[in-house]
């Protein structure tokens, strides 16, 4: 066992894959030479050298369709995205491309593009974004959203071992802030499966991401007044963990669905679509969402925080809902 | 086709029903022996059975009317079926105005609509009927509660914003209402359910008075609250009020130590279980009151005039909690029975009673009764005889005493055993003899 960080997590989950298998490779902008922008990939080059860390132009159009071909002549690639705001420049590569192989000619394109994503380090409009909901809709892909050191760890070696295009999306603001003992030995966590963070009896929280750790400050501040709250991880958002999904909703009858990206559109209409359709008659109350208004992530901090929910707003919301 | 409903005979000496609610309202698709209507006689309460499937079309007797054994109180159409006697001219309504004044929720036993003369639709679903219709706001699970559990969810406090019922708050009620055994366990359907029985379960009497489990609320400024007694409550208060009035009542408490029941019990425990029956202190009391009624058939009789009746039969009613109020289902032939069958008779009896089960003949003709004063804690009670009976056994909680035998000290579990007798045929003399017996049957020694 040893403290590592989440961002740590990612890098060794990567590193460990390479070691053991060659056909894992990274390329992406300023991952090899300069280690990453955020150091996830610091030491990799000089470890795996230059045909293994690879450096690109800047065009992740161009990152990501390379990532496809090499997987689709054998290779394992890991495609970084420098900021995760910028996967809409791939957009097409992977919604029409990546997702649509399997589909179209049965060839699996084992492709993993990573990226930092998330608000609350004053980013500003263009490095702070949430965008899974873009693919939230595409058949054909996967999406992880870690929150604990343990999970990037083994959702990333999940992910690279995967058949099949799985975007990772790695949340900037708990890079440093989460650590935790992890197991030496090799361990993978299952693509699709939820985790219960806190069990509890009055009221649910299903978030996934740096929200996590809201919901559960917000649930010990609700302990106070005495409401039992329960906090699901969904982990993976695509596919959804239906099951425990219902299996909380149905526990304990009243539903906040939490989130980082915006209102509209947002994963978590999804879970609230499902609940309302196959748990109805458990419910006790409306299904409520709470997520960010509909509108680019403010650079200005007093505006960013108004942006992001916080465990105040997550509070007022519950208290709310468990009076109803 | 539509198909009537009627009002059905709730047993041999039964003329007359009062329905208390209607669980669909017009419009309301009905499956076939779905529960569709409450009613209350002098003898049980019962919900009623849809007699089809479809569409409710009309409700010509309203909740709280009371009438006479067949008549048709409502009717059902095919699903979609208009209401065509709603679109016909009403047919010669019998005083109209006479039922219009009456408010629905009043009026015992009044003047039964006949069947060549229904109340005209019209008459029904206007504001004495919506009046009643109580809207409760509740959510998808605790209807699904009230559903499973046979709880009427306007019976439960809303605590909810609004006044909603929460999932919290109908758990609660459940909870608290078992507790005080008055709870509905649920009760599968009977296939072949007989057309009074209760499908599901059922805790609903409306008007909850007295001992409902909820405290009662008072809006600012209001200094009382005015509810109109149950059907039961109502039939309870009239008898109790009759037998205090018919019988001059006397009472005689004996003290008897349970030791000797206990070990009886424990060694008898194990055989009742593997018969599927629970063992409780009941059965003991009953043969023990069986013996001292062979001994002392006065005990076990009633008045006629200037005649003494004996009964060869001992009948021995059972009082049971029920919600809001209580009913006395007899073990006929009690002195018949082994242990085994009195043990189990008598947890039918109680389970149908809790569960709205109780057949009209299960509550008649008892000749003896026995009330359990201990099982809601009390030490000796004084109950009113069951008329026309001649005497009502109060059986207290037992307790642990320091009792004194044969100049030491020991401690035995004690109940105290109180009879309330007819002092018009009963003497203190022979109830004292009564208790003797009883006394002694208990106490003798287990081999």
């Amino acid at each position: 066992m040893a403290v590592t960080t989440y961002i740590d997590a990612i890098k060794e989950a990567m590193w460990e894959e390479m070691e053991k298998d060659e056909r894992v490779f990274i390329l992406g902008e300023d991952v090899a030479a300069y280690g990453g922008a955020f150091k996830v990939t610091k030491g990799m080059l000089d470890k795996f050298g230059p045909m293994r860390v690879i450096d690109t132009p800047i065009s992740e159009s161009a990152i990501v369709g390379a990532a496809i071909g090499a997987a689709l002549v054998g290779m394992r690639p890991i495609a970084e995205m420098q900021f995760i705001d910028f996967i809409s420049c791939a957009f097409d590569q992977i919604v029409n491309f990546a997702a649509k192989c399997r589909y179209r000619w049965n060839a699996g394109v084992p492709i993993v593009v990573r990226g930092p994503c998330g608000g609350g380090v004053h980013g500003g409009p263009f490095h702070s974004q949430n965008p899974e909901a873009y693919f939230f809709n595409v058949p054909g892909l996967k999406i992880v959203c870690p929150s604990t050191a343990y999970d990037a760890k083994g959702l990333m070696k999940a992910a690279i071992r995967d058949p099949d295009p799985v975007l990772y999306f790695e949340h900037k603001y708990l890079y440093r802030r989460i650590k935790e003992d992890l197991p030496t030995e090799d361990f993978v966590v299952p693509i699709g499966k939820a985790a219960l963070r806190r069990e509890g009896s009055d009221l649910s929280i299903i978030t996934y991401g740096a929200m996590v750790y809201k919901a559960l400050e917000a649930a010990e501040e609700l302990a106070k007044d005495g409401v039992d709250v329960e906090v699901l991880d969904l982990r993976t958002i695509l596919p959804l963990d239906e099951e425990a999904i219902l299996a909380t909703a149905k526990k304990t009858s009243k539903v906040i669905v939490l989130h980082e990206a915006t209102m509209t559109g947002g994963p978590g209409g999804e879970v609230v679509a499902r609940i309302a359709q196959k748990a109805f008659e458990y419910l006790d109350g409306p299904i409520v969402r709470i997520a960010p208004p509909d509108t680019p992530v403010p650079y200005s901090p007093p505006l960013e925080e108004a942006f992001l929910p916080q465990t105040r707003d997550i509070v007022a919301a519950a208290r709310k809902l468990a009076a109803y | 086709m539509s198909v009537d409903v009627i009002m059905p005979q709730m047993g041999e000496s039964i003329a007359e029903g009062t329905i208390v609610k209607w669980l669909k309202n017009v419009g309301d698709r009905v499956e076939r022996d779905e529960p569709l209507f409450e009613i209350s006689t002098d003898k049980v309460d019962a919900e009623i059975p849809s007699p089809s499937a479809g569409t409710l079309l009309e409700v010509l007797v309203t909740a709280g009317t009371t009438v006479e054994i067949n008549t048709v109180v409502g009717r059902i159409g095919a699903a979609g079926e208009a209401r065509d006697s709603a679109a016909k001219p009403a047919p010669a309504p019998a005083a109209p105005e006479q039922l219009a004044a009456r408010p629905a929720a009043s009026a015992p036993a009044t003047a039964p609509a006949s069947k060549s003369a229904p109340v005209p639709p019209a008459m029904t679903d206007t504001a004495a009927a919506v009046g009643e219709r109580t809207i409760v706001r509740s959510s998808p699970v605790v209807q699904k509660i009230a559903a499973e559990k046979g709880v009427d969810v306007a019976l439960v406090e809303g605590t909810g914003e609004g006044g909603r019922v929460t999932k919290k708050d109908i758990l609660t009620y459940i909870e608290s209402a078992s507790r005080s055994s008055i709870a509905s366990a649920p009760a599968p359907a009977p296939a072949a359910a007989p057309a009074y029985s209760a499908p599901a379960a059922a805790t609903v009497t409306p008007a909850p008075a007295g001992s409902a489990p909820r405290p009662q609320v008072f809006a600012a400024g209001q200094d009382e609250v005015r509810e109109p007694m149950s059907i039961m409550r109502k039939k309870i208060a009239e008898h109790m009020v009759m037998s205090k009035h018919t019988s001059p009542h006397v009472y005689t408490i004996f003290e008897v130590d349970m030791s000797e029941v206990m070990k009886r019990k424990d060694a008898m425990k194990r055989e009742f279980e593997a018969e599927g029956v629970k063992l409780t202190f009941l059965p003991f009391f009953i043969e023990a009151c069986i013996r001292g009624i062979k001994e002392y058939p006065i005990v076990n009789s009633s008045v006629d005039g200037d005649t003494i009746v004996y009964k060869r039969n001992v009948n021995v009613g059972i009082a049971v909690a029920i919600e809001n109020g209580l009913i006395v289902p007899v073990i006929k032939g009690a002195d018949q029975m082994n242990m085994l069958g009195l043990a189990r008779t008598a947890a039918n009896l109680a389970e149908r009673a809790r569960t709205k089960r109780l057949l009209p003949d299960d509550v008649q003709g008892g000749t003896f009764t026995i009330t359990n004063v201990g099982v809601f804690g009390g030490l000796v009670g004084l109950p009113i005889i069951n008329q026309p009976q001649a005497a009502i056994l109060g059986i207290g909680t037992i307790v642990k005493r320091a009792v004194v035998i044969d100049d030491a000290i020991a401690i035995r579990p004690i109940v105290y055993l109180s009879l309330s007798y007819d002092h018009r045929i009963i003497d203190g003399a022979a109830a004292a003899h009564f208790l003797t017996v009883v006394k002694r049957e208990l106490e003798k020694p287990a081999d």
